[in-house]
């Protein structure tokens, strides 16, 4: 028996909406419940269109990772019309992309999760004035220093791909705009401009150090930029040992070119990697506000339950690989990639786990970033012819794997005479954050909250509200 | 002024959109002005019981409310309950909050389309039941009866755009601070017309194809995208090419059509998104004012004397023939 509950919302600074239910016992969570409280139903209103519709239509699933949703759209139309983009294509959706992932984790960073350390209940830590300082909601310097960089950042995407959000300048074949050779030396203006910003603000060092660090020995010597802040704050709240997730970590690899996935793809475990089997998905609906069984995304369907059943608890279906959770984002990507310091990180696994895992993306990001630029090629051709599966008889299928910022975004895709037949979509987080399975499994946000301290006169715990923004949770994604 | 911004079921684009407001940024632009959050999901520092007491105090009248700034649409479903989207950590309904709230407000105003008119929510049979605040697609009457007006007497303002560019939400706020906007400054469909009084056609750094109707028949070619790929930005209310998004861009000039997001029910537009419907080879969406006689005159006639240049360029990638450079004669 739980001594008392607690039901944490509106959950704000996620994307969307949240709420947790806490069974609390000895001070601490005994159990939580994560729910997705929206229901939109996009993969209901797929069905019956023009294939090419899902291009219009899905990014606006979500607008901080519009793009991500753009990209798998593009490969899951791709896919079925047996397209593949030019290698200058490729490397142009690539910059598209690694554009908004790069912008999303610099929001989660400084208006997402840093904010929380500036709560009155910290006065008098040694740490609290700096923090206050740099990153008071909305007022604080290094928030509106980072919303300037962002939003110069974002001019890549302006250039490239018209507007942020919600470009439909992503397809099959490539993309609708070619670069030409100013456009070029302007992206790679912009990345330098950023590039200044990480290293005097974010991280005070060159990216490349930051990169470098190889264990844990050498991120605990780590001291410089808001990154060191972090840190320092970190060590001494002990968020190593908060809000440790399930141990196993997804990444479908991100960014793919003709030439392979700049990141790898696989399954982290103990660590071990093995390989990604995307047959071994399964969404299980046991606790959503779903009706019809448990399967593949591939034969999955969307029937919410109108009447809201008690032993329900979301809009969120439970995916789960191999029969178990897994926990998806930059830090699944980075130790699935095989970079020492994320494997190490994955061991540990908790909120500053999380957090340095998402900085150690960020440099590594802007280094490809810079490298992609570099390798645009202005005489090069960026969209390649591309059909689908045509009108009346046309009938294929289709799957686009991508890494949003948040973790493995997928698109599974059946075309019928020439329409949509079946359109459905795992998010990042309908893994992190999905319900409890038929087996009584807990999803990775639910088991990492288990054992947060919560005090008497709390009724928002802090200690859940950092496990949770570690996730960098997208609630929209996750329900769409 | 205070500001109270809800999330409603859409995808927190506006939002994000908003944060790229630049010269000075966002939180300078509206800071500056006297303009503050009295709580916004992204931005605020409150979270789940302490947002709740701000909600409560508004809904009390303890707490003054200049603006409710409304982003998403309003679901209704099932049957009419609004359980889709409940407020998280109140067990209420976000129509039922919104119903509660927006009567507080000296204004109202919707975010984006689906906040306007329903917008993307309400697209494939709108399983969700989405509404707009005060309009259901181009009718009158949504979550909010067509009748409301908020304690300054204006409707719901409706600051449509899937996203929002977001000078139309600063500027939008800004006037409402220096009380400097009234129903005069409202199109029909409730927009302030300091956007909406424009096409998006103008500034289209296509037109120059447009004139001649040379027109791309494939995205990634350069030309005119109304007569094949579902450009409606000569239809479409929007300062899109007047003023650029995100430094220098806009969709034309991303190289793919205006769908005129802006608009109510845009994303239903009855056939393929980027697939211009045409009826014996005339475009059944005719330019703003343009009688259609006119257009096809105009059209065939432009068609024959379109240039070489303009004629290989349009079905290119990029420029291929430079305009003939004008040479004095000495």
């Amino acid at each position: 028996m739980s001594e008392r509950q607690l039901l944490v919302g509106p959950f704000n600074r996620v994307e969307g909406d949240l709420e947790i239910r806490l069974d609390i016992e000895g001070g601490a969570v005994r159990a939580a419940y994560a729910n997705s409280p929206l229901f939109r139903g996009f993969e209901m209103m797929l069905p019956g269109k023009d294939p090419r519709d899902a291009l219009t239509l899905t990014p606006r699933i979500c607008g901080i990772c519009s793009i991500s949703q753009s990209a798998a759209a593009a490969f899951a139309l791709a896919d079925a019309g047996r397209a593949e983009m030019p290698e200058q294509g490729a490397l142009a959706a690539s910059i598209l992309h690694g554009v908004e992932n790069m912008a999303d984790h610099v929001t989660h960073f400084h208006l997402f999760f840093m904010p929380d350390f500036c709560r009155p209940s910290y006065a008098g830590r040694a740490w609290h004035q700096r923090a206050l300082q740099r990153f008071t909601a909305m007022e604080g310097s290094a928030a509106k220093t980072m919303v300037e960089a962002r939003a110069r950042l974002l001019h890549i995407v302006g250039m490239l791909g018209g507007k942020w959000p919600h470009t439909l300048a992503i397809q099959p074949g490539g993309v609708t705009r070619a670069p030409d050779a100013r456009d070029k030396v302007r992206i790679q203006t912009l990345l330098r401009a950023f590039r200044r910003f990480l290293e005097t603000s974010l991280f005070g060092a060159p990216l490349e150090a930051f990169v470098g660090l190889s264990s844990l020995r050498d991120l605990d010597v780590w001291s410089t930029g808001d990154a060191g802040l972090f840190l320092e704050i970190a060590g001494d709240l002990d968020l190593a040992s908060l809000g440790r997730g399930p141990g196993r970590y997804l990444s479908a690899g991100a960014y793919p070119m003709p030439s392979g996935r700049v990141s790898r793809a696989g399954v982290w475990q103990g660590g071990a990697v093995t390989a990604f089997d995307p047959a071994q998905i399964v969404e299980d609906v046991s606790h959503a506000w779903m009706l019809g069984g448990a399967a593949h995304p591939a034969q999955g369907v969307t029937a919410p339950d109108e009447e809201m059943r008690e032993e329900a608890y979301s809009w969120c279906k439970a995916p789960r690989l191999g029969g178990q959770p897994v926990e998806v984002g930059a830090l699944a990507r980075q130790a699935v990639d095989g970079h020492p310091l994320a494997q190490a990180l994955a061991a540990e696994g908790g909120v500053r786990a999380r957090i340095t895992g998402r900085l150690l993306e960020i440099a590594r990001l802007q280094i490809w970033l810079e490298d992609w630029a570099a390798r645009l090629d202005p005489a090069a051709c960026f969209m390649g012819a591309w059909t689908l599966p045509e009108a009346g008889s046309g009938t294929g299928t289709g799957v686009g794997l991508v890494e949003a910022a948040r973790g493995t975004l997928g698109h599974w895709l059946r075309i019928e005479g020439g329409k949509i037949a079946s359109y459905q979509i795992v998010a990042p987080t309908t893994w992190n954050f999905s319900p409890r399975d038929a087996g009584g499994a807990a999803g990775p946000v639910e088991a990492a909250l288990v054992g947060c301290p919560v005090g008497e006169a709390e009724d928002t715990p802090v200690s859940v509200q950092h496990v949770v923004r570690s996730f960098d949770p997208c609630m929209v994604c996750t329900v769409h | 002024m205070n500001v109270l911004w809800l999330q409603s079921a859409g995808c927190g684009g506006c939002t994000m959109s908003l944060l790229c407001a630049e010269n000075p940024n966002v939180f300078d632009t509206l800071g500056d002005a006297g303009i503050r959050f009295l709580w916004h999901p992204s931005f605020s520092l409150e979270t789940g019981a302490e947002a709740r007491r701000i909600l409560e105090s508004v809904e009390a009248g303890e707490t003054p409310l200049d603006v409710l700034c409304v982003e998403g649409s309003i679901v209704t479903g099932p049957r009419g309950t609004g359980k889709y989207h409940m407020l998280a950590g109140t067990g209420r309904s976000m129509l039922d909050w919104v119903q509660s709230l927006a009567p507080k407000a000296r204004h109202v105003v919707a975010v984006g389309s689906c906040a306007a008119f329903g917008g993307i929510t309400a697209a494939g049979g709108n399983p969700a039941g989405a509404l707009g605040l005060q309009w259901d697609g181009t009718l009158e009457g949504g979550a909010l009866p067509g009748a409301f007006r908020s304690a300054s007497g204006l409707p719901v303002i409706n600051v449509a755009g899937c996203p929002t560019h977001p000078a139309w939400v600063t500027e939008t706020l800004l006037l409402l601070a220096g009380e400097a906007m009234s129903e005069g400054d409202l199109d029909p469909f409730r927009r302030p017309r300091f956007y909406a009084d424009h096409l998006v056609h103008h500034g289209c750094t296509k037109n120059e194809f447009y004139e001649y109707k040379a027109s791309a028949r494939s995205l990634s070619e350069m030309g005119c995208m109304m007569e094949h790929l579902g450009c409606v930005g000569t239809q479409a209310v929007g300062d899109c090419n007047i003023r650029p998004w995100n430094g220098e861009g806009s969709c034309t000039r991303g190289g793919y059509p205006c769908i005129a997001c802006t608009s109510p029910e845009f994303e239903e537009p009855n056939h393929p998104f980027t697939e211009t419907p045409t009826i014996a080879g005339i475009p059944v969406g005719l330019p703003s004012d343009m009688p259609k006689a006119w257009f096809m005159a105009l059209a065939s006639l432009s068609k024959a004397a379109t240039p070489k240049r303009i004629d290989v360029n349009a079905h290119s990638d990029r420029i291929r023939v430079a305009p003939t450079l004008r040479v004095k004669r000495k």
